[in-house]
């Protein structure tokens, strides 16, 4: 049985004063910035105008480079311990995010969005380069791009679209 | 010349129009009554996905990342903050009512005048030296958090003229599975600026956004010492519709 009984709690925005609360040291470097086999994943966050937001969060869940979604603590004190394959980053006043992580190996990197002005989380997903599966093959060209992260030297780049034309893709896990 | 803002009439007029068509249990990301919403909300419908990954597994938190005295929001500081101390508890469940164990609770909140200790919050009422307003803790066994806290003030924003947050303390939570991600927020009981909010009234189904409301409850007040409330949290999932049970 997998009915549900209790009905959700509802989610509400972020706001504007997270800054002190969810952020901190190291929360986006689930790996040593510059060790061997790190990838700097980074991007903008826009609204609707193509304006960045100073003041949105992002989450990575993913998998090492073996695979594997590690299922370990050690996230927000990160000195010495393993791999944990979450982090958190919020938006610079330029809109841009950056984490220090690895490539996994796996297809996607999962993401939860915040922002001051967003009611409630939203979810997309990193499509690493050439990266494929069933639920890609379901968008359209155009769609996939906007899903799929670029090579920029070292690093990956991820735009995230709040609205409009280019809008990223939104999950549903309804 | 920035835009005059709109004023309480205006903003009440819309979120009188958006009550008439309630649109279930999650709020409305296109919520025009909250303006910063305008740029900011999917204007594309979101795409049906089946969770599959790294979205099964919500991230994992134990003892190494949480010292037990950030749960205490009152002794973080040097000394004691002024305000009402009041204790908020409660279980954090999912939606078949099993408990959501040893995960990350975090809470952020303005002090008792209704200011936070952020950079971009301007109002001018008081800091207080003994309060940042930031807490966390896990989840214990059966689910439940505690902290001890005060109660926050409401506070004033530049959505509308004379607009005003009802008093709320802001809470993130983490389920077992990657969507069950969750980030609140928790009033109290009785807010005569309920009907006025646009955040609060974004949920347009009412039994809804009561479920953000924490009730007194004096079985956890302690004598010459504090205040209760509790509130329990279920995470079903993302924008997740829960099923009602047909065999009543």
């Amino acid at each position: 049985m997998t009915e549900r009984t209790l009905p959700a709690t509802p989610g509400q925005t972020v706001g504007p004063f997270f800054h002190y609360a969810l952020p901190y040291p190291g929360d986006n470097e689930l790996v040593p910035w510059g060790s061997p086999g790190s990838l700097t994943l980074r991007g903008r966050v826009y609204d609707g105008d193509g304006a960045p937001l100073p003041d949105a969060l992002l989450e990575i869940r993913q998998a090492g480079i073996d695979g594997v979604v590690p299922q370990v603590p050690g996230s927000l004190r990160r000195y010495g311990v393993p791999f944990t394959g979450w982090g958190r980053c919020a938006t610079d006043n330029a809109g841009e995010y950056r984490f220090s992580t690895v490539e996994p190996d796996a297809s996607f990197i999962a993401v939860a969005v915040f922002a001051r002005g967003l009611l409630d989380v939203l979810f997309t997903r990193i499509y690493l380069p050439g990266a494929t599966d069933s639920f890609l093959d379901s968008l359209d060209t155009a769609e996939r791009d906007r899903m799929t992260a670029r090579r920029e030297g070292d690093a990956l780049v991820f735009d995230v679209r709040m609205q409009g034309e280019e809008q990223t893709v939104f999950l549903d896990f309804t | 010349m920035p835009t005059p803002l709109d004023s309480q009439a205006t903003i009440s007029e819309e979120i009188a129009t958006y009550a008439k068509d309630p649109s279930g249990p999650q709020p409305r990301l296109d919520y025009a009554p909250y303006r910063s919403s305008i740029l900011r909300h999917p204007t594309k419908a979101l795409k049906q996905a089946d969770p599959e990954g790294a979205e099964l597994l919500a991230p994992v938190f134990g003892p190494t990342d949480v010292d037990p005295l950030e749960a205490d929001l009152t002794i973080q500081d040097g000394g004691e903050p002024l305000g009402e101390r009041i204790r908020v508890q409660g279980r954090v469940l999912d939606g078949d009512g099993r408990p959501v164990r040893r995960q990350l609770v975090e809470v952020w909140q303005a002090n008792a005048s209704g200011r936070y200790i952020h950079q971009r919050d301007q109002h001018p009422a008081p800091l207080d030296p003994h309060f940042t307003g930031m807490g966390r803790c896990l989840t214990d066994d059966d689910g439940r958090y505690t902290f001890v806290t005060v109660k926050p003030g409401p506070y004033p924003w530049k959505n509308h003229q004379n607009a005003w947050r009802p008093a709320h303390i802001h809470f993130s939570m983490f389920g077992t599975d990657f969507t069950q991600r969750l980030v609140t927020q928790m009033y109290f009981p009785g807010d005569p600026l309920f009907a006025l909010d646009p955040i609060y009234q974004s949920i347009t189904d009412p039994q809804a956004r009561e479920r953000l409301v924490a009730s007194y409850d004096h079985d956890v007040s302690e004598p010459e010492f504090l205040l209760g409330y509790s509130w329990d949290i279920v995470l079903t999932g993302s924008r997740t519709t829960p099923m009602e049970a047909t065999d009543d």
